[in-house]
């Protein structure tokens, strides 16, 4: 029997190193602003030092689930024991590399009573970075050249073959690095492909402003309730560390063509470069809310608020009109942990929330 | 009166309209754009051209509504006003 009567929602992605957060936290935050305490939220992550799973004010309880790696069976074995426990009503991952698992997961979790809102294991294919360019030319969107490679000695005489430096190294599912020369290149080679294997991907560097779309596909073409934003500080990794809201209606209409195309069901995040000329550039497409997802709540348009609807079947309020010109600006801070609560997630997987009285 | 006849008709060469019309402009001298996130800051000249250039193209007539508004001679109003269509259009190329 379920303990509480309230909605019970389990996010992923509860890291949030500051090069390079999760966009659990975020999502928990927009989904605490639009709900309150009406709304029980349990936060999933892989490793006790993830600093949502600590935030009381976010997460009403919190666990470790199996890394990806370990394969389906072992994640979905975890989930359900969470389940036994939580009674997870909707699960919103929001990390890349839990997608294709998840994907194949969703109608065993649905037996389970676990609703998710995620897209077909085709779409997730085909928004792949390898098959971005294909998807870019089948919307009518430009996008930079990229060619896979499975060995680094490409880098030795890779001027003569028309990609001269600077290059950017990418690996298929994450990870992207600026490469200057051959050595960098071969640096960056070697970590993507131990961490992300086999091929690595090389894209020409596009010079411009990074400005990035989030939103949320219906599975029928439809992109709804778009938010962009333009970095305006980046980490040494290049994610956003502050940025603005933006609208632009050339934008708008390349991410609808985007998800028109991808037919996408579910957040979307759209990366793309204005280049030189004032063109759009797709970079890359993630399958998630971004980790700067709480500007949308800020704009008026709180996204994760709007999947949860979509999720349950309810009927969807009107969103505000794009609302440009609201900065974010992130920051590092400390969260005090009781031992007992670090003790609990690391021996058991398991925590709930204690605050920490000085 | 003479610089008026000479610049009289003559349209500057500026961003386009629909570029400029789109900035929001603060009395502070912060101007936003809305669709590229760029920010930047104006003196209180800038402004007071800024904002004419937002609604007229036509040279004369915002020298000669400088010069209504301000203790400006009409050269140095050309002047200024021709330098900073000239920024302008380096900003938003």
């Amino acid at each position: 029997m379920k303990p509480d009567a309230r909605l019970t929602v389990a996010i992923t992605g509860m890291n949030a190193v500051p090069d390079n957060p999760g966009a659990g936290l975020a999502v928990a935050r927009c989904l605490r602003e639009a709900y309150g305490e009406r709304l029980r939220i349990v936060g999933l992550g892989y490793d006790a030092l993830d600093p949502g799973l600590h935030r009381q004010e976010y997460c009403d309880s919190a666990h470790l689930i199996s890394y990806p790696g370990s394969g389906s069976d072992a994640l979905f074995d975890r989930l359900a024991e969470i389940h036994e426990i939580e009674h997870i009503d909707v699960l919103l991952p929001c990390l890349d590399a839990e997608l294709p698992l998840l994907v194949n997961l969703a109608p065993r979790l649905a037996e389970l009573g676990i609703r998710s809102y995620l897209p077909s294991r085709e779409q997730l294919a085909k928004r792949a970075k390898d098959r971005l360019a294909e998807l870019a030319r089948e919307a009518g969107t430009a996008s930079p050249e990229t060619l896979p490679i499975t060995h680094a000695d490409f880098f030795r005489d890779c001027d003569r073959k028309g990609w001269p430096f600077p290059l950017v190294v990418k690996g298929v599912f994450y990870d992207a690095r600026m490469a200057a020369n051959r050595e960098e290149a071969e640096v960056a080679f070697r970590a993507i492909a131990a961490e992300w294997g086999l091929p690595v991907l090389v894209q020409r560097r596009i010079t411009g402003e990074e400005c990035n779309l989030a939103g949320i596909g219906d599975g029928h073409g439809a992109l709804l309730g778009e938010v962009m934003m333009k970095k305006r500080a980046t980490t040494s990794r290049g994610k956003a560390w502050a940025g603005i809201s933006i609208h632009d209606e050339e934008l708008s209409a390349a991410a609808h063509r985007l998800v028109a195309a991808l037919q996408w069901k579910g957040p979307i995040e759209i990366e793309v470069m204005r280049d030189n000329r004032g063109i759009y550039q797709l970079i890359e497409i993630n399958p998630r809310f971004p980790a700067w997802i709480y500007l949308s709540h800020g704009v008026g348009r709180n996204l994760p608020a709007l999947l949860l609807a979509l999720v349950l079947g309810e009927k969807t309020l009107p969103l505000a009109p794009p609302r440009p010109g609201l900065l974010f600006i992130r920051y590092a801070q400390e969260t005090l942990v009781p031992l007992s609560s670090f003790e609990s997630l690391m021996v058991e997987g398991r925590s709930a929330l204690e605050s920490e009285k000085p | 009166m003479e610089n008026n006849q000479a610049s009289e008709g003559r349209s500057l060469e500026l961003p386009k309209p629909e570029v400029l019309k789109r900035l929001a402009l603060s009395d502070s001298g912060f101007v936003f754009d809305p669709v590229t996130g760029n920010s930047f800051t104006v003196n209180g000249s800038g402004l007071a051209i800024l904002r004419r250039l937002q609604h007229e193209t036509d040279l004369s007539r915002i020298v000669a509504s400088l010069g209504e508004a301000f203790e400006v001679d009409t050269l140095s109003a050309e002047r200024d006003v021709i330098e900073f269509a000239n920024l302008l259009r380096n900003t938003f190329r």
